[in-house]
């Protein structure tokens, strides 16, 4: 091996958790300057792999090498000394402490917190992330939460860059800025560890890319050489089917918002301001934004969670603005929101209770307030029949599943009950590839047979794959929905809200 | 009715001596809320410490050493708390509920043969100067040393949170453990720091009743000034300068209602006795009425149990 070309090496490394290995014999380099993709379905082993190079996990087994040496970082604070830095896909950032604070907690030897806000304020202009230090992050938008993440990481100056999902939160303007930001910093010498799952974004910005499946390395490719679908079958191990419908005429309309205003009820949530839409029978409505825009409070109240002033919500001409989510349920409108464990599903509870929590009304499975759970655990076994959820049994807790089986599960509770309007949020979010070719086959199967679809999610691809009409949410305003076919990438930014304030890095590389 | 006989200098001079108990308790456990965690045994370290403080001053002496025992005691029995819910995982509300239940009835078996038996006394310390300052002099400046270091600790507190990084980071942990565990802080460490220091403090309030206030050993002195305590730290919204204005207050309105009931007022004393309580629920909701700013103040993750899964 070249040490001097090497920056990270990593050889042979093996990590186990019980009953599962996350990473088998993984072994791979970077070199300075190289922009390095990971690329795997989720439980792949990319998480585990890039923790044990932050030093947050230890390898059972196997070795790592940082510029030739023996790199065995024990704490994260080791792993920031050596000059790795990374940006999480989640829960790194303090909602109720500000952006000064929250870069001070990421840094080694933060200075004062006078310095430290001039130095944020003249790195994010240096790299076009405009932020205000003092602002409380709680009020940022996500687009700006990930700036002050990538800030943390470049006030240190780091070697090493590792970048977990950090395109599934932006409009597709914030990711172009984004990749201007991350090329001058692969110009200036600086290695990227790049983890998506995302093929066109790998394309596009990486130099190499290693595959992982079942936490194997199973390719290691120039991604601009092969095609997005090798890439796929690579990582998916098998081909995969693109969902399709049977055009169906659309019907009457079946839910109309006029004008509908809802505070949220999450100090940093976004109320609903003034959202109009209106759905057919048969269509399948496509609602995209980025994440934290209303999403949430969209669904709260067209589930019947937060109630709306009168007049605001119809359901086939009738006003449902004042009922609960049980009878919304009893009249056919039907939710799953985004949150499996603990909103969609009760995680200690069995399949067969979380089946009877949304399905008692419209199955019957109560009577005088006694619940019958034979017939329940039928219905229960009957999701896991048609959706394919993998589990022993229905009498298994809900935590116990995979994230793409309770999800597969918790869209097939809602769709065996015969919705005639079904919304859900961000359906296959962390869901693999076939299972969300799954889950998206079955929305467009409910609106062939009749119903209609309201579809939120952060997910562009996806909505592009199975709308009629598109509408996105921004800063909790509903654009007018267009039709899905025709809009281009642009088009879709714009209606997002572009790139807010953001512009094009300018260093000199 | 003679309120002519209440002495407005002496009333205002003991709201102090009446006040610190809380006090103490109430910033240690605010510091161990801002970490994350609930630790409803307020009251069981109060008391524990009472007797603890109690019985090491009667044996020694020394009201000093007392004082430190106190601390200490508390900060053990806190300890007890910290590994049951930070490594065993045991419901926080639960185990702090436990953990006065456990408090009380140890501090009775350790004080069966000191009932009756009088503490050694703590000196005022006249602080020159500023003692002599008439009306304000006997008001402020003449106390024993606890009251002063009392508020000593609730500007230190402050100032720890505020400026220091030990405090930003301890505040980052009451905020997303998960987002502290994954920069690499020691969740379990500071949380346990926290916990022993609220059992410090809460036993240094308990030692002030037994020393100074009553000054004797009875069983269950401390009388719920730990649960007033832990209201405080809500209504405060977390913020120390607020949990010295609550605890002035309680002391205030119960110094006051016991000074009515000595004077003979004709209110039936049972409103009387509740007043405090009344009093300062009632101004503290007012200054947290803003919603969205004591939603602010609460630690994110007060309560939730963490564990270091990946």
């Amino acid at each position: 091996m070249d040490n001097d070309e090497t920056l990270l090496a990593v050889e042979g490394v093996t990590k186990a958790y019980p009953g599962v290995i996350a990473n088998d014999k993984v072994s791979f380099s970077v070199t300075p300057g190289e922009v390095h993709a990971l690329l795997g379905e989720n439980g792949a082993g990319k998480s585990t792999l890039v923790k044990m190079i932050y030093g947050l996990v230890r390898p059972d087994s196997g070795r790592m090498l940082w510029k030739g040496a023996p790199y065995e970082p024990a704490t994260p604070h080791a792993a920031r000394s050596t000059g790795v830095a990374m940006v999480f896909q989640h829960f790194s950032l303090f909602e109720a402490l500000n952006v000064a604070e929250n870069v001070a907690l990421g840094m080694e030897d933060p200075p004062p917190m006078r310095q430290l806000s001039e130095r944020i304020r003249k790195v994010s202009e240096t790299y076009g992330l405009p932020l205000d230090p003092d602002r409380l992050v709680g009020e940022l938008s996500a687009g700006e939460r990930q700036r002050v993440e990538i800030i943390r990481c470049l006030l240190q100056d780091p070697k090493l860059l590792i970048m977990d999902e950090p395109t599934s939160v932006l409009t597709p303007q914030e990711v172009l800025i984004l990749f201007e930001t991350l090329r001058k910093l692969s110009h200036e010498g600086t290695a990227i560890l790049y983890i998506s799952h995302k093929l066109e974004e790998i394309r596009s910005l990486c130099d190499s890319a290693t595959i992982l499946r079942l936490g194997k390395v199973v390719g290691t490719t120039n991604p601009r050489e092969s095609s997005a679908r090798e890439l796929a079958e690579m990582m998916v191990g098998q081909t995969l089917h693109t969902p399709s419908r049977d055009s169906a005429d659309l019907g009457d309309v079946v839910l109309e918002l006029t004008n509908l205003s809802v505070k949220s009820s999450n100090p940093f949530g976004t109320s609903l301001k003034a959202v109009s839409l209106s759905v057919q029978a048969g269509e399948v409505l496509g609602i995209g934004g980025v994440a934290g825009n209303g999403q949430d409070e969209l669904l709260a109240a067209l589930s019947g969670e937060s109630l709306a002033p009168r007049g605001a919500v119809k359901l086939k001409g009738q006003e449902i603005g004042h009922l609960g989510p049980n009878a919304r349920r009893a009249l056919g409108l039907l939710a799953a929101p985004e949150e499996r464990l603990g909103h969609a599903a009760a995680p200690d509870m069995s399949l067969t209770e979380n089946a009877a929590l949304t399905g008692t009304i419209r199955r019957n499975l109560a009577k005088n307030g006694f619940i019958n759970w034979s017939a329940t655990e039928d219905f229960a076994n009957e999701i896991i029949k048609a959706f394919d959820v993998r589990t022993p049994g229905p009498h298994n807790a809900a935590r116990s599943l995979s994230g793409g089986n309770l999800q597969k599960f918790v869209i097939g509770r809602e769709v065996l009950q015969q919705p005639d309007l079904l919304v859900v949020n961000q359906p296959t979010w962390g869901v693999d590839a076939s299972a969300a070719a799954d889950i998206r086959q079955a929305l467009l199967d409910i609106a062939a047979r009749g119903a209609a679809v309201i579809c939120i999610s952060q997910d562009l691809d996806e909505l592009m794959e199975i709308s009629d009409r598109f509408a996105a949410l921004n800063e909790g305003r509903l654009t007018s929905p267009r039709p899905a076919k025709t809009l281009t990438v642009d088009e879709i930014g714009l209606m997002m809200g572009g790139a807010h304030d953001m512009e094009v890095a300018h260093v000199d590389a | 009715m003679d309120l002519s006989s209440i002495n407005p200098l002496i009333l205002l001079a003991s709201i102090m001596v009446a006040s610190t108990p809380i006090l103490l308790a109430a910033i240690g456990e605010m510091v161990c809320e801002k970490s994350g965690v609930l630790n409803l045994g307020v009251e069981g370290m109060m008391i524990t410490g009472a007797v603890c403080g109690f019985v090491v001053a009667v044996e020694t002496g020394s009201p000093a050493i007392g004082f430190v025992a106190a601390a200490l005691g508390g900060a053990v029995l806190s300890l007890l708390f910290g590994i049951l819910t930070q490594y065993l995982l045991s419901n926080q509300v639960a185990t702090g509920l436990a953990l006065t239940l456990f408090g009380l009835g140890l501090s009775a078996l350790i004080g069966q043969g000191y009932v009756g038996i009088k503490a050694p006394v703590t000196a005022d310390v006249n602080i020159p100067l500023l003692s002599d300052i008439p009306v304000i002099g006997r008001i402020v400046f003449q106390h024993d040393l606890m009251v002063y270091f009392s508020i000593a600790l609730i500007a230190g507190v402050w100032a720890f949170l505020k400026f220091t990084r030990a405090g930003l980071v301890l505040r980052a942990v009451g905020e997303s453990h998960d987002a502290a565990h994954a920069l690499g802080y020691q969740v379990v460490l500071i949380r346990l720091l926290a916990i022993m220091f609220g059992g410090a403090c809460a036993g240094l309030g308990g030692a002030y009743v037994s020393l100074i206030r009553v000054p004797q050993w009875t069983e269950g002195m401390t009388a719920g000034a730990g649960w007033i305590a832990l209201a405080i730290v809500v209504f405060a919204s977390w913020r120390p300068w607020r949990v010295l204005i609550g605890a002035y207050l309680f002391g205030g309105v119960t110094v006051l209602q016991l000074n009515l009931q000595a004077a003979g007022v004709a209110i039936p004393v049972e409103y009387l006795s509740m007043s405090p309580y009344l009093i300062t629920i009632l101004v503290l909701v007012i200054m947290s009425a803003n919603r969205s700013r004591a939603a602010l103040g609460a630690p994110a993750a007060l309560g939730r149990v963490f564990h270091a899964s990946h």
